[in-house]
């Protein structure tokens, strides 16, 4: 149904734990590795010539706190990254964001900054930020100090870590780290989102969310 | 950029995004180009605010608080809740990345009066638009109506798919002011040219709207939340997904036949396509204007009057009931719809330009708005291609026409891809799909 979902939402008020969903983006250069990323934490798979990214719309997966499950709604950037043709619609209602460069390329870390800036300009105003320094596992061909970027993360107030989709380092780390970090509340919602919409189905929708949403207006 | 393309679209409103993401999911390589540095050419929402201005060559004020909250069309258009528009979202799973709400009424002008269009037979029994004894004949109207099917004569009882509407109306006995209601506000016909065609038309034009109506409730239409825009940008996602690529900010300086291929030349490179699909304004030598449309974006801070305080809806003034020959539409959208700033309304009136004045057409509309905080007046050429593209493989979409919803661009956009891949498209596969989840 209304699948593009802002606001967290207990699922199943009654028990104890509580299902929140968020939408998270990736952003970062061609080629950082931002969809080997995902694909390692959501299949666990990692291929060596990962092909540019075809066919997915977004990818889903969860991460279980104490006392909430979280499920990420990860968008990919399809490409339109490359000419910096990123829709307004892609950063629209996302509440956390990895920003990937590749320590072994200088330049993908100053473009990091820039889409950095970019959400800071187009996001929510409290997005999430993660910084993720991936293939560290080439570590010997470095050319992005690890303190530099510590250091520009602080600045900043993002989270940071060095990962590696090869080896897995710090791949699920880095989502839960986010996940620790988002608001789980209504309240923590309501400024992302302040209206939810009725999402279109092939089936009648009367009984659905449709009248709820439709008739609350 | 020396790489041979299957196809190249020139400008990403909604026709050509529509076009990319089912040609690319076809499998196409696809190249998309806009000159502008925004998705969505004619149907795009403006945003932040500033850009409003910009767009209408008017200098922007020195501030304005929470510029991002607005997101602004300038082609003002709802969706048909069971209409193409909604099915080709839905068959492209496009659906997945908007929100729409329900236009909360839709209302029609009668005799400088404006009265809600009835949504259901309750709405119906009390409403004030007819007298009692011809919401009876009207009843005997839509009961006949709802069970027409043009393959089954049974259906038709003595009235064939070929008989003139008027004589429709006349075999009901109809007054003059439901035809109006009837002809504009439920089968949105523009003009009176309906009432001498044959009723199969309008019989489906009105179906469609009755069944739109069961499908969310108080009026036929939807509307996107952060406005229109969302949906070209939403196709050209999917195109961008089957790999599709994307370069904006793109001027194109020529589009020409070499060697049984289109060049398309943009910053002195050109690349090669089998074919180029584009919006008439890449195309000026290969397109003829055929009408102009006026069309008056307002800012309001307030709902308009006698609508029950709606933060959205739609008024139609039939042209008979101001003397003109086109109607003059009237959509209203609002903060509800996160397109403009909290307690905003954003309204769009429009309709066909008949005479040299055309802001002064667009009075009898302008007239329920008041006061206006802020307008901004742009009159459109409507253009249409002056070929079919079978020849030249050029394929140019029709300018964005005067109607209130999409379903005319539908049909172009269906037309284009039948023309460029043989086949009509398939959307037998919406009705088998499962919902998710």
């Amino acid at each position: 149904m209304a699948t593009r979902t802002g606001a967290p939402r207990p699922a199943n008020s009654g028990t104890q734990g509580k299902i929140c969903q968020f939408k998270l983006v990736l952003l970062g250069e061609s080629a950082v590795g931002k969809s080997s990323l995902v694909l390692r934490f959501v299949k666990g798979q990692f291929h060596e010539y990962q092909e540019s990214t075809i066919g997915a719309a977004f990818l889903t997966q969860t991460v279980c706190l104490q006392d909430t499950t979280v499920k990420f709604e990860i968008w990919d950037t399809a490409g339109q990254e490359r000419y910096h043709s990123l829709a307004p619609m892609y950063y629209r209602g996302a509440q956390a964001a990895i920003v990937v460069y590749d320590i072994t390329n200088q330049d993908t870390f100053a473009r990091a900054k820039t889409w950095v800036k970019e959400l800071q300009r187009q996001a929510s105003p409290n997005i999430v930020i993660a910084l993720a320094g991936n293939k560290a596992d080439l570590s010997n061909k470095r050319m992005v100090e690890h303190d530099d970027a510590v250091s520009y993360a602080e600045e900043n107030g993002l989270l940071f870590m060095e990962t590696s989709a090869k080896t897995a380092m710090h791949v699920n780390d880095i989502f839960l780290a986010i996940a620790e970090k988002l608001p789980k509340n209504e309240a923590g919602a309501s400024a992302n989102r302040q209206s939810a919409g009725v999402g279109l189905t092939a089936t009648d929708n009367r009984e659905g969310s449709g009248k709820s949403c439709c008739g609350s207006n | 950029m020396d790489e041979l393309y299957d196809v190249v679209i020139l400008g990403t409103g909604l026709t050509e995004c529509i076009l990319s993401g089912l040609l690319s999911k076809s499998g196409k390589k696809v190249l998309h180009m806009d000159r502008n540095q925004y998705y969505g050419a004619e149907s795009t929402s403006l945003t932040p605010l500033p850009e409003v201005y910009k767009y209408f060559g008017l200098p922007a004020p020195n501030s304005c608080e929470n510029p991002r909250d607005w997101n602004v069309d300038v082609i003002p258009k709802f969706l048909m809740a069971d209409g193409k528009l909604v099915k080709l979202l839905i068959h492209t799973d496009v659906t997945r990345y908007l929100e729409f709400k329900s236009v909360e009424g839709s209302y029609v002008e009668k005799s400088g009066k404006v009265y809600k269009i009835p949504s259901n037979e309750r709405e119906a029994l009390s409403t004030s638009l007819m007298g009692m004894f011809e919401k009876r004949r009207f009843r005997n109207f839509l009961v006949w109506l709802s069970e027409y099917n043009e393959a089954d004569p049974k259906t038709h009882k003595d009235v064939p798919p070929k008989t003139p509407m008027s004589d429709v109306f006349k075999k009901f006995g109809l007054d003059k002011n439901t035809i109006d209601f009837v002809g504009h506000a439920m089968a949105l016909h523009r003009t009176e040219e309906f009432m001498t065609a044959p009723c199969m038309d309008t019989i489906q034009r009105i179906q469609l709207y009755i069944e739109s109506i069961k499908r969310y409730g108080n009026s036929p239409y939807l509307y996107p939340l952060y406005g229109l825009g969302e949906i070209p940008q939403g196709f050209a996602r999917l195109s961008a997904i089957y790999g599709g690529t994307y370069m904006l900010n793109k001027p194109i300086e020529k589009v020409e036949q070499i060697d049984g291929q289109i060049g398309v030349t943009s910053e002195g490179e050109t690349v090669m396509a089998k074919i180029v699909v584009g919006d008439p304004s890449y195309f000026p030598t290969k397109v003829q204007k055929v009408s102009q449309v006026i069309r008056a974006v307002c800012f309001l801070k307030h709902p308009i009057t006698n609508t029950s305080d709606a933060k959205s809806c739609q008024i139609i003034i039939p042209q008979n009931q101001v003397g003109r020959k086109h109607d003059i539409y009237v959509s209203c959208v609002s903060s509800a719809h996160n397109v403009c700033a909290k307690n905003w309304h954003l309204a769009i009136v429009s309709t066909t330009v008949e005479t040299d004045n055309p802001e002064q057409e667009l009075e009898p509309g302008l007239k329920l708005l008041k006061p206006i905080a802020q307008m901004f007046t742009k009159v459109s050429d409507i253009y249409q291609p002056t070929d079919d593209g079978s020849e030249s493989k050029m394929f140019i979409s029709k300018s964005y026409d005067a109607t209130s919803h999409f379903e005319t661009t539908c049909d172009d956009i269906l037309d284009i891809y039948k023309r460029i891949t043989g086949e009509d498209f398939d959307f037998s596969k919406v009705e088998k799909k499962e919902p998710e989840q």
